[in-house]
């Protein structure tokens, strides 16, 4: 009795004190985590959205967000600083000849207009290159899970698939060009970058649609077959709606991925600098063969560029920040349709 | 001995049509041999349960009858035959889909399809491609009373079927099978899941499906093998030990592995 009142109060045993070291290790490790975290998106979220935001009406950078991408002017007349973007600056070049004179104009590649058609590239390839790779990796998903009858064969093909997981993206970049640009002869275009990283991310979309596939309950495969439907019925009825928001889910990583990838893209779909728009195209078919500016490219072209000061500065973390947005906006909406259909097929 | 009651003598009249002859069925899982030569038949619009201890075939035996088998890999039938109607099921040229609307399955665990009660009982009409409206309503409502649904749900027919109860469940997926027509229902221990109320339903209905159904059942409650069956098939091991009427298989077995089982000695 009285030994046991005496081991319960409370002391520090070693494993007592080991126990608390490793429950601050723990604790700490994961505080690092939201840390560096927090840092890289408040810092492009604050710098960044100065440059995006405004404190008047409209609130917005609005030429930023609908124009496309300039040459920065800057120099200094009458003693005033004066920066412009290219066009602004050879209209006033006109009607200045004079004053501009002997005065040194220092130039910023892409440092002035906006970003516009860069959004609209990335949006496109993100669209295209995630429906590319949803069906060709539910399709396969699906053959894989309910058709195929596991064999040494089978056991190879998944491991390929794994495999191509865990290969470079520049990898996939020099493949695209190989195959899509040159081999194929598409050019760098639309249709080459979105093949590309479709490939790059069939593997995640065929692993997680396969999951997605097996959590369906059995019963409901047999349930369906029992009634004298075929096996593709079974599917297309009772299986894959069940499985749509798990396979939705994969494309919500595969967006992600997609939308962030430079490599690939560099050299199969990315220009440095275009002025038509997408849509500014002689006929539909073109659309499918133009190249297009996106955002990723765009940050690595800006950042890449020498020197670097304020001007260029404003463009990065602008350019950055909207990034992130359109990333998270596309991700967004792949996460409400997720949302809408669980409600709809709740099982 | 434990009393069991047995349902009243069903009529084992000699001239009842077999509609389903099992004829010395072997069926292998991979290298492993679930049935050996079985030989049964099972006669029209009769309840035919089959009874035996955990593993012992009669499941594998009563999805040979529907060929659900074919989807698992490595299983098949490896000698023998299953007639139905005269046809041998295994022969390439039929067709397991048309075959399996002929004979309906209602499985162990109730599997309502996270649809309306209204979809599920017309899911099997629909996938054959029937849409008018009209037919579908009057299918859903003869099903479900059928399976004494109907003034239960007649008022929800289109909720979720999952927020139906368990014992409910149930007979809707056997509503869901005669929904289709068939003329066989296998049953894979039905009421395993449900409590003794939502049980007795069942077996009432089961009596009542008689009438225009023939009933195979595979059950581990030999209470309700004795309740329900006309014919009772014991099962050990992979064989059948003993295929009587009800009453005798229960009352006075031929074979003392049946005798000790049905009175709860091992199993």
């Amino acid at each position: 009795m009285s030994t046991t009142a005496a081991a319960i109060f409370n002391r520090p045993t070693p494993a007592k004190r080991a126990e608390t070291v490793v429950f601050w290790l723990l604790r700490l490790a994961t505080y690092f985590v939201l840390f560096c975290a927090a840092f890289i998106f408040i810092d492009i979220g604050w710098k960044g959205g100065s440059v995006v935001f405004r404190t008047q009406a409209p609130f917005l950078n609005v030429p930023f967000l609908t124009e496309a991408p300039e040459t920065l002017n800057v120099f200094t007349l009458d003693g005033q600083p004066r920066t412009m973007g290219d066009r602004a600056f050879r209209a006033f070049k006109a009607t200045h000849e004079a004053e501009l004179k002997g005065v040194r104009i220092e130039t910023y590649v892409y440092s002035a207009g906006g970003i516009f058609p860069n959004i609209v590239g990335t949006v496109l390839l993100v669209a295209g290159s995630v429906l590319i790779a949803l069906v060709l990796g539910v399709l396969s998903a699906i053959y894989l899970s309910e058709y195929a009858t596991d064999g040494p064969f089978i056991r190879f093909l998944r491991l390929a698939i794994i495999n191509l997981a865990g290969v470079p993206s520049i990898v996939f970049g020099l493949f695209g060009f190989g195959l899509f640009v040159i081999a194929l002869d598409f050019g760098v275009s639309l249709l080459a970058g979105w093949l590309t990283m479709a490939f790059m991310v069939l593997p995640i979309i065929i692993t997680a649609s396969e999951e997605a596939l097996k959590a369906v309950p059995r019963g409901y495969r047999e349930g369906s077959l029992a009634l004298g439907a075929t096996k593709f019925q079974a599917i297309t009825t009772n299986v894959l709606p069940y499985a749509l928001p798990g396979i939705l889910t994969s494309s919500v990583l595969s967006i992600a991925r997609v939308a962030g990838e430079t490599a690939p893209i560099m050299f199969t779909a990315a220009f440095v600098v275009r002025d038509e728009l997408p849509w500014q195209v002689a006929k539909w078919t073109d659309f499918f063969f133009q190249g297009v500016m996106a955002l990723p490219y765009h940050i690595y072209v800006v950042a890449s560029k020498i020197p670097q000061n304020e001007y260029t500065r404003d463009v990065q973390y602008g350019t950055a920040f909207v990034f992130l947005f359109t990333v998270a906006a596309i991700a967004m909406t792949a996460v409400i349709l997720r949302q809408r259909l669980r409600k709809r097929y709740k099982w | 001995m434990r009393a069991i009651s047995v349902a009243p003598a069903a009529p084992v009249d000699a001239a009842v049509r077999a509609i389903i002859e099992i004829d010395d069925i072997d069926f292998h899982y991979g290298p492993a041999r679930a049935l050996h030569d079985i030989t049964l038949n099972i006669k029209e619009r009769q309840v035919t349960a089959f009874i035996g201890p955990s593993g012992c075939g009669k499941s594998t035996l009563l999805r040979c009858l529907n060929r659900m088998n074919d989807l698992i890999d490595g299983a098949r039938v490896t000698a023998g035959q299953i007639r139905i109607d005269g046809v041998n099921i295994y022969d390439p040229r039929v067709d397991a889909i048309e075959l399996r609307k002929r004979v309906g399955m209602v499985f162990q665990k109730s599997n309502p399809f996270p649809k309306s009660i209204y979809d599920n009982i017309t899911y099997g009409l629909r996938i054959q491609g029937e849409k008018n409206k009209g037919r579908l309503d009057e299918v859903v409502e003869r099903s479900l009373r059928g399976a004494a649904l109907w003034d239960e749900v007649k008022d929800r027919l289109h909720e979720s079927a999952l927020g139906m109860s368990g014992g409910q469940q149930q007979r809707l997926c056997i509503a869901r099978a005669i929904a289709v027509e068939p003329e066989i229902i296998l049953m894979d221990e039905p009421c395993s899941a449900l409590d003794p109320i939502a049980t007795a339903k069942v077996e009432e209905l089961i009596h009542e499906l008689k009438k225009q159904f023939t009933i195979v059942i595979v059950t581990h409650n030999m209470q309700q093998a004795a309740r329900c069956s006309d014919r009772t098939a014991f099962f050990y091991l992979g064989k059948l030990i003993e295929f009587a009427d009800t009453r005798t298989i229960f009352m006075n077995p031929a074979n003392p592995q049946t005798e000790a089982y049905v009175s709860g000695r091992f199993g």
